[in-house]
């Protein structure tokens, strides 16, 4: 038998592509006849537009319009009005401003220079009206959204009669979305009502499913493709008001239109991680025991859509805690929507609860890793159910030891290193193990490659990696001979790449559609190949990319040309049974830093960090850790480095640039060990992988946070913990 | 952006005539501030002149002075062993600033001329008196966390955002400038300017005026030196504190001191008092938070930059300690 491919520490097979420059992203491909635009956004954050005066930019050299509500075709899927009234943006539908930066008009031109030149000549008017921006000014507009309902386990508040108990707030800042590769959309109307695009994205197949409602068209005359992404993290789970601008300039000039957005617009125009005001109040007994937690918490929404995520759930099952209550609440402001980012609300609740956990830690003189394994949840507390795997204690026992942590002093402030002062911080985290609906296609050829086919996305984890090994294990062909194709919305269907489930969904698909293959190649056997005769097809033995009955083995390859067959398609839709609900799933994680303080700057310095994951098989050792690292550096930027500044005079982001927005940067980046547990879930899919992508984030920033208390005695609340907050 | 015209002289005085004739032409070095300030609409010159082709690049001693031409690049002054041997502060400094990229771009003349990075400065829709005067100073009542707490105006509160400068003014460097008029010299502290009633001046070069180079006079602060960034992130990211400290100690007494601070000021802010306070004492921390007090007297704050003032402190005693090495 050739050995396993799943668990292999394989490279990329896009890897080649990707460093040569040869993979095109959306903004790569040239359809013929492609113009290019540039936005005009609105510098006004509430109001209306009096007049678009286009005349000069009409005129400039190379322009071929201006395309705004006035004149904007309509489209079709804004007409069928929603009783709903918070339904999203409606680009160029009326004149109405919610935002600031929200695009008013697109300025197409035969140059990427001419369209942004032009664009900075259409002089817009607004009538402005008063705008809401300050959170805090705004906490008095929080309304429950109807989806979030309170939650109550046992008693609500009970934390307060707690011997020892405490309440504090945490504040997280926005934080905007910024891979490196920049949003945009390439539209091109091959006929009038034939739609072509070239997105980035999370999912082909939902972009589809968003331009049929829009443009009211069936699936078979809209293309999505999407094959390389530079980063996405939760931006491209969904179509943004630009890119139905752009399909609609598109429409209107009769020629492929790319745009590509400018990074300031990545501030306004892609969603970010929505700012929280969140209050935890946690009680125990004197010897540890948790005896309630309360958790409540307000994030941000737009004007015209509620955004939710799950802040606090993970208040409600982490721990073995017989009192819970949590509250989700939501401030619509005068921004635009806010969207998943990695680790979604998880990530921003984990650092108030963890936070809160290392508080208490310290309020009982307790070791906070102690704490956390005395309220260890041996089943979920919350749907009382058995974990369908949970290997956290080890997760935690594994983490302490690489980073040293019984050189961690239990009171903050007693050690030192050339000056700086030394302190270690722990957290967990836990993210909810899907598993969903996907459906792939196999293509045998008579050559014995193998190509898979599935509407899937990679936006960075390496999932035509992950495919290839589990069809490999699942057929025994070689590795090298499968080939896994993604992006193209013509494929077979499959979710969008988010919540940590690709590798579950997409390559529970694989394997099952290659297995379908080989129970079709077995059918062939048994009835046209004469060795093969009398064998039942259930009997034929699969190994090594061979059908093995007795001595006789034949190639797939070989069977395809005995029976004169170019090639052999099988497809096959594969999902989840009633696993949920006999088993809660999750991954977990745990994250150890060891940070310097600067006891004069305020400087924090990471030192080193140990992240382990238990989110079961783990695929590819090599793509899985550098997935890990690529979470732990987002976690970098949240804990230490990243806010969306408003001026809330004007509405208006100030530091919405790479300079200003300080994005973690490799000197911030310590030496990472990223550790697994590695054991198969026995029950979410047939690989026995969780999911990685969230944990990787959720959780870090009060692994810092503590690590920082731990150091100094300072307590910082409010993130990012920049060296003014420990002067 | 709009269209502009582009002349490459090959000349200083060519292209000194090429910035007299054209009220808004530019020198164009690096490009890595101007074009920045192109993109975002903030200058719209009609013309550039690229000043690269002109011999301005080079690195030499005459009669103990060091001087560097306008043109030599970041990345090469902080590498040369003519710096790195007798001012190691400026290497220290320029190391200090932006990425190795824009190093390996920005030149000793264009990085003295940068702009405030003020981000009001910078985007158009929101008043600034530097770009366009009397509009009025956002900053003020607005984000001002990076602001300055020493000789800002009610007219403009903004920072020069220099590294290198700061070493360049704690080593009495001068400009050297060649113009319609001619040539002239600049002591370094008279070249930048306190932005007054006119923040739309970063400093005191006349139009059509070309910085040719620096010269640095000798000095004995080739050892006791050290030069301090506070900044946000690890690397590429500009000073919300800087110190270039510089001490000759004999016989455990400090003979002479440089000070001068970065992030704090709309010039380098060269600290003369707090030098004097260091005059003649022993290189104690005592000693070095004594003159942080002197320096930071006159310190005066806005909502969000309160924290520079203890921050400007401990950076100073901080800087000092390690040039020291006590
Ligand atoms: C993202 C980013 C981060 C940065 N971080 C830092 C930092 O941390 N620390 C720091 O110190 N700097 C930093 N910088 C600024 C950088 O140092 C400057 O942009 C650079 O030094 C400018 O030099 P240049 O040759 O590219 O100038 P240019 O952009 O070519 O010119 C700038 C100005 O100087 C004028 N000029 C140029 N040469 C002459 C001359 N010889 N005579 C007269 N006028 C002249 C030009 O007309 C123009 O007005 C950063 C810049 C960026 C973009
Ligand atoms: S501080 Fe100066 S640069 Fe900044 S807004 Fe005020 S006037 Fe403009």
């Amino acid at each position: 038998m050739k050995k396993q491919a799943v668990g292999q520490s394989m490279d990329r097979v896009d890897g080649r592509l990707k460093v040569t420059g040869t993979a095109r992203y959306f903004a790569d491909h040239q359809p013929e006849g492609m113009l290019y635009a540039a936005l005009v956004c609105s510098p006004v954050s509430s109001g209306r537009i009096t007049a678009i005066d286009a005349a000069k930019a009409l005129r400039a050299p190379g322009v071929a319009d201006v395309v705004s509500h006035l004149n904007a075709p309509p489209v079709p899927g804004y007409k069928a009005d929603n009783p709903n009234p918070k339904q999203g943006l409606k680009i160029f539908y009326d004149d109405r401003i919610y935002s600031n930066g929200q695009p008013v008009a697109i300025v197409v031109a035969n140059t990427l220079e001419r369209a942004v030149h032009a664009a900075s000549l259409v002089k817009v008017t607004y009538a402005q009206e008063v705008h809401k921006t300050d959170m805090d000014e705004n906490m008095g507009q929080a309304f429950q959204h109807k989806n979030m309902k309170d939650y109550l386990r046992g008693e609500a508040d009970a934390w307060k009669k707690a011997p020892v108990h405490l309440e504090a707030e945490y504040n997280i800042p926005i934080e905007v979305h910024n891979p490196m590769e920049l949003a945009g959309i390439i539209a091109h109307w091959e006929t009038p009502d034939q739609l072509t695009v070239y997105a980035k994205t999370q999912g082909v197949k939902s972009v589809q499913q968003t331009l049929k409602t829009l443009f009211q068209l069936p699936e078979s005359q809209i293309t999505v493709h999407s094959r390389f992404v530079g980063g996405a993290f939760g931006m491209g789970l969904r179509i943004w008001p630009m890119e139905v601008a752009t399909i609609l300039a598109a429409k209107k000039i009769r020629k492929p239109v790319k745009l590509v957005i400018t990074r300031k617009d990545m501030f306004t125009l892609v969603g970010y991680r929505p700012a929280a005001r969140q209050r935890i109040g946690i009680g125990a007994t004197t010897d540890g025991k948790l005896t309630g937690i309360t958790h409540e918490a307000v994030a941000n929404t737009s004007p015209y859509e509620d955004f939710t995520e799950a802040i606090v759930n993970m208040s409600r099952m982490m721990y073995a805690c017989p009192n819970v209550n949590t509250r989700y609440q939501l401030v619509p402001l005068n921004l635009s929507t806010p969207v998943w980012m990695r680790g979604p609300g998880e990530a921003t609740g984990a650092f108030a609860l963890e936070s809160a956990i290392d508080e208490l830690a310290h309020q009982l003189k307790m070791d906070p890793l102690q704490l956390r394994i005395l309220n260890h949840a041996d089943t979920d507390p919350e749907k009382h159910l058995p974990y369908s795997s949970k290997y956290l204690k080890e997760a935690y026992e594994m983490g302490a030891a690489k980073i040293g942590w019984q050189q961690r002093s239990q009171t903050p402030g007693q050690l030192q290193e050339n000056g700086w002062l030394v302190g270690y911080g722990m957290s967990s985290g836990v993210f909810s193990a899907g598993r969903g609906r996907a459906t792939a296609s196999a293509t045998l050829k008579a050559d014995g490659t193998l190509v898979i086919r599935s509407a899937a996305a990679d936006i960075g984890p390496g999932t035509a990696t992950a495919m290839v090994q589990i069809a490999a294990d699942a057929t025994g062909i070689d590795a090298k001979k499968i080939e896994f194709l993604l992006g193209e919305s013509a494929y077979p269907e499959a979710p969008r790449q988010g919540g940590s489930s690709t590798v579950s969904t997409v390559g529970s698909a694989v394997n099952d559609v290659c297995r379908s293959l080989q129970q079709k190649l077995g059918e062939m056997a048994s009835a046209g190949i004469p060795a093969f005769k009398g064998v039942k097809a259930e009997n034929i033995q699969h190994e090594d990319g061979q059908l093995v009955a007795g001595n006789t083995r034949l190639d797939y390859a070989a069977l395809l040309q005995l029976q004169q067959l170019p090639e052999l398609t099988v497809t096959t839709t594969s999902q989840a049974g009633d696993e949920r609900k006999h088993y809660a799933m999750y991954s977990f994680s745990v994250h150890f830093t060891k940070v310097h303080v600067h006891p004069a700057t305020g400087v924090v310095r990471i030192k080193h960090i140990v992240s382990v994951a238990d989110s079961g098989t783990v695929v590819n050792t090599k793509t899985a850790r550098s997935q890990m690292i690529g979470g732990v550096v987002g976690g970098i930027g949240m804990a230490l480095t990243e806010e969306a500044l408003i001026d809330h005079r004007y509405g208006r982001y100030v530091n919405n640039n790479y300079a200003d927005y300080h994005v973690p940067v490799n000197a911030d980046t310590p030496p990472t060990d990223v550790l697994f547990i590695n054991k198969k879930d026995p029950v979410i899919n047939p690989m026995g992988a969780k999911g990685m992508g969230e944990i990787a984030l959720i959780g870090f920033a009060a692994a810092v946070s503590n690590a920082v208390f731990n150091a100094t005695g300072k307590r910082v609340r409010d993130l990012p913990i920049t060296p003014d907050k420990l002067i | 952006m709009n269209q502009f015209s582009y002349v490459r002289p090959a000349s200083q005085q060519a292209a000194i005539d090429a910035l007299t004739k054209d009220k808004s032409a530019r020198f164009i070095a690096g490009g890595t501030n101007l074009l920045d300030l192109m993109k975002n609409g903030v200058v719209a010159p009609e013309k550039l002149v690229d000043i690269n082709r002109l011999p301005l690049k080079s690195i030499t001693l005459n009669n103990n002075t060091l001087h560097i031409g306008a043109l030599t690049l970041n990345s090469e002054v902080a590498a040369h062993t003519l710096v790195t041997t007798r001012h190691p502060l400026l290497s220290q400094a320029l190391l200090a600033g932006a990425s190795q990229q824009l190093r390996n771009m920005a030149t000793t003349g264009g990085n003295m001329m940068q702009r405030t990075r003020c981000s009001y400065f910078y985007d158009i829709t929101m008043p600034c008196n530097k770009r366009t005067p009397g509009s009025g100073c956002s900053a003020i009542g607005g984000i001002n966390r990076m602001h300055a707490i020493f000789g800002a105006s009610d007219q403009c509160i903004a920072v020069h955002p220099s590294d290198m400068c700061i070493a360049l003014a704690a080593l009495d460097a001068t400009v050297l400038v060649a113009g319609p008029k001619g040539n002239r010299r600049i002591p370094f502290g008279e070249f930048h300017r306190l932005p007054g009633n006119t923040p739309d001046k970063d400093n005191n070069l006349g139009k059509g005026e070309l910085i040719t180079g620096i010269d640095i006079p000798a000095s004995p602060f080739t050892q006791n030196i050290y030069y301090l960034k506070v900044r946000d992130r690890a690397s590429y990211a500009f000073a919300l504190v800087s110190v270039a400290a510089a001490l000759d100690i004999s016989n455990n007494t400090i003979r002479s001191a440089r000070l001068a601070m970065g992030g704090v000021a709309h010039k380098p802010w060269r600290l003369h008092e707090a030098e004097k306070a260091l005059i003649g004492k022993t290189p104690t921390i005592e000693n070095f938070r004594i003159a942080a007090t002197v320096a930071t007297q006159s310190a005066r704050t806005y909502k969000h930059n309160a924290f520079k003032v203890p921050m400007a402190q401990n950076s100073l005693v901080t800087a000092l300690s390690k040039a020291a090495a006590v």
